[in-house]
């Protein structure tokens, strides 16, 4: 299952963790992504904090925490290869992996249809 | 309220391609159209990128003597080139200065025979002509309502050439009078790329006709202000408001190339520019600081306004990036910007501030690619 938040992340269930990515909505608007940095493996996130910095041929972006918990694995593939996440960004375009303080704030973000909704908006 | 954006000849034409339009000196432009601003930047080095700079002023000046070298002499009082050198159908680069010495804008310069030709920056037109206007007797200050096509990369004369095989026979920083097509245009070999190209001005009805014509053939893509900004710094270009303003040098931004042994002390024509004692007192003894180039140390980008320091454990501050981002032809991030004189020598491993991690980059030579201008 799916789940979508504000900042056009993806977030996909996986047993006691959730895979995180941005949307291809957000690789269209942030254009070719140049350089990824991500956290450090076992960092502890609130939901907000940057844990993500991307950049595009023309700007900076941080990507925030989608909810509360730990990073448990990061896809390195990325930061050698940035053009992976414009390429596939809901699969092969993963960010990380983290386990969430609590795995009933998923109910709290959007669904497809609801995502699908708020970016037409 | 949204300000009102103005529209190029190519407006239509840019929507039509799908590009993302952003406002841009008070108009309405593409920074990039659907390939992407790498793939832009890496086809016009390959091929050919077809640029709208039709926001750019065009300005035409007219001497009320008749007499070109009128015209000429009065616009050595603004800027410190030697223009009454400068022949018929050639161009130059200059830049108009400041009682400071400071830059007010930069700008092409060409002799059109009767007249003389200015380009000068989008965001400085109005600027720019009120300051023709004050500044420059017994001359007509014209500007014109035309199109302006960058045509540029190493495949731009092939795709030209076949409007008029006359573009064969100029080279850089030439300047000619020709038909496109059936369509009257002023083409100048030069650009903003550090490639060879052309830049075509066009009557403002026959431009998105030409520009449609060039992207018909083999290898031309259309290209945004995206590439062209990482293809001009990729060029060791300046962008003014940014690499140089009203507070840097023609010395300090390293353009002194661009001032003539005429216009120096000593020369026929000495002086006579607003700031000259400042710019030839920096000719004849330096500056404090320079523009250099500099390449950061793995992958990060170092962005305008980073702060640059001599020692990763920081300390004071040794300058500023004023220019910055991803090289897509270099492949690496690179960046300008102004150090003092003890750290502007190539090799100098400097520190720059990034989200609060001092990150090294290295003084470089600039340009940061070849250039491919068609010299001879």
């Amino acid at each position: 299952m799916l789940r979508f938040t504000e900042e056009h992340e993806w977030l996909k269930q996986d047993g006691d963790e959730v895979v995180v990515g941005i949307t291809q909505y957000a690789t269209e608007q942030l254009g070719d992504l140049v350089f990824v940095e991500l956290p450090e493996e076992g960092r502890t996130v609130a939901k907000g904090d940057e844990v993500v910095v991307i950049e595009s041929v023309k700007a900076a972006s941080d990507i925030l925490a989608p909810l509360d918990g730990q990073i448990t694995e990061v896809n390195s593939a990325i930061v050698a290869n940035p053009a992976m996440v414009n390429e596939d960004p809901m699969e092969n375009g993963w960010f990380f992996r983290m386990i969430l303080a609590d795995p009933t704030d998923l109910d709290g973000l959007m669904d497809e249809e609801g995502y699908r909704k708020f970016v037409e908006s | 309220m949204a300000e009102q954006l103005a529209e190029t000849p190519l407006h239509a034409l840019h929507v039509g391609l799908g590009a993302r339009m952003v406002p841009f000196a008070g108009y309405d432009m593409p920074v990039q159209y659907p390939s992407g601003i790498l793939k832009e930047h890496l086809h016009t080095r390959a091929a050919a990128g077809l640029f709208d700079v039709s926001h750019m002023g065009q300005v035409e000046l007219w001497p009320a003597s008749g007499d070109v070298a009128d015209v000429a002499r009065a616009l050595e009082r603004l800027v410190p080139a030697d223009i009454l050198s400068l022949a018929p159908g050639r161009q130059r680069y200059s830049f108009f200065t400041d009682a400071n010495g400071g830059i007010l804008d930069d700008l092409m310069v060409t002799n059109g025979g009767d007249h003389l030709l200015l380009v000068v920056n989008a965001a400085r037109k109005a600027h720019d002509l009120a300051h023709l206007q004050a500044g420059l007797d017994g001359v007509e200050v014209v500007p014109l309502e035309r199109g302006l096509i960058a045509l540029q990369g190493s495949t731009a004369e092939a795709a030209l050439a076949e409007l008029n095989s006359d573009v064969r026979g100029m080279r850089f920083m030439d300047v000619r009078a020709l038909d496109l097509g059936g369509m009257p245009a002023v083409v100048s070999r030069s650009g903003y790329t550090g490639e060879d190209g052309f830049e075509i001005s066009l009557a403002e009805r026959d431009t998105a006709d030409v520009a449609q014509r060039l992207l018909g053939f083999p290898g031309v893509l259309p290209v945004g202000l995206g590439a062209r900004d990482s293809l001009r710094l990729e060029a060791g270009l300046c962008l003014w408001g940014h690499d140089i303003d009203e507070t840097t040098t023609p010395v300090e931004a390293a353009l002194e190339w661009a001032i003539p042994p005429a216009r120096r002390s000593g020369g026929d024509r000495a002086g006579g520019f607003p700031g000259a004692e400042v710019i030839l007192g920096q000719i004849a003894s330096g500056a404090a600081r320079r523009r250099v180039g500099l390449l950061p140390e793995g992958r990060a980008p170092m962005r305008e306004g980073i702060e640059l320091f001599a020692e990763a454990e920081g300390g004071a501050s040794a300058g500023r990036v004023t220019s910055g981002g991803f090289g897509p032809s270099l492949d690496a991030p690179l960046a300008m910007g102004y150090v003092p004189m003890e750290l502007a020598a190539p090799g100098t491993r400097l520190y720059g501030q990034l989200r609060g991690r001092m990150l090294p980059a290295t003084v470089t030579k600039l340009p940061f690619v070849r250039p491919g201008y068609r010299r001879k």
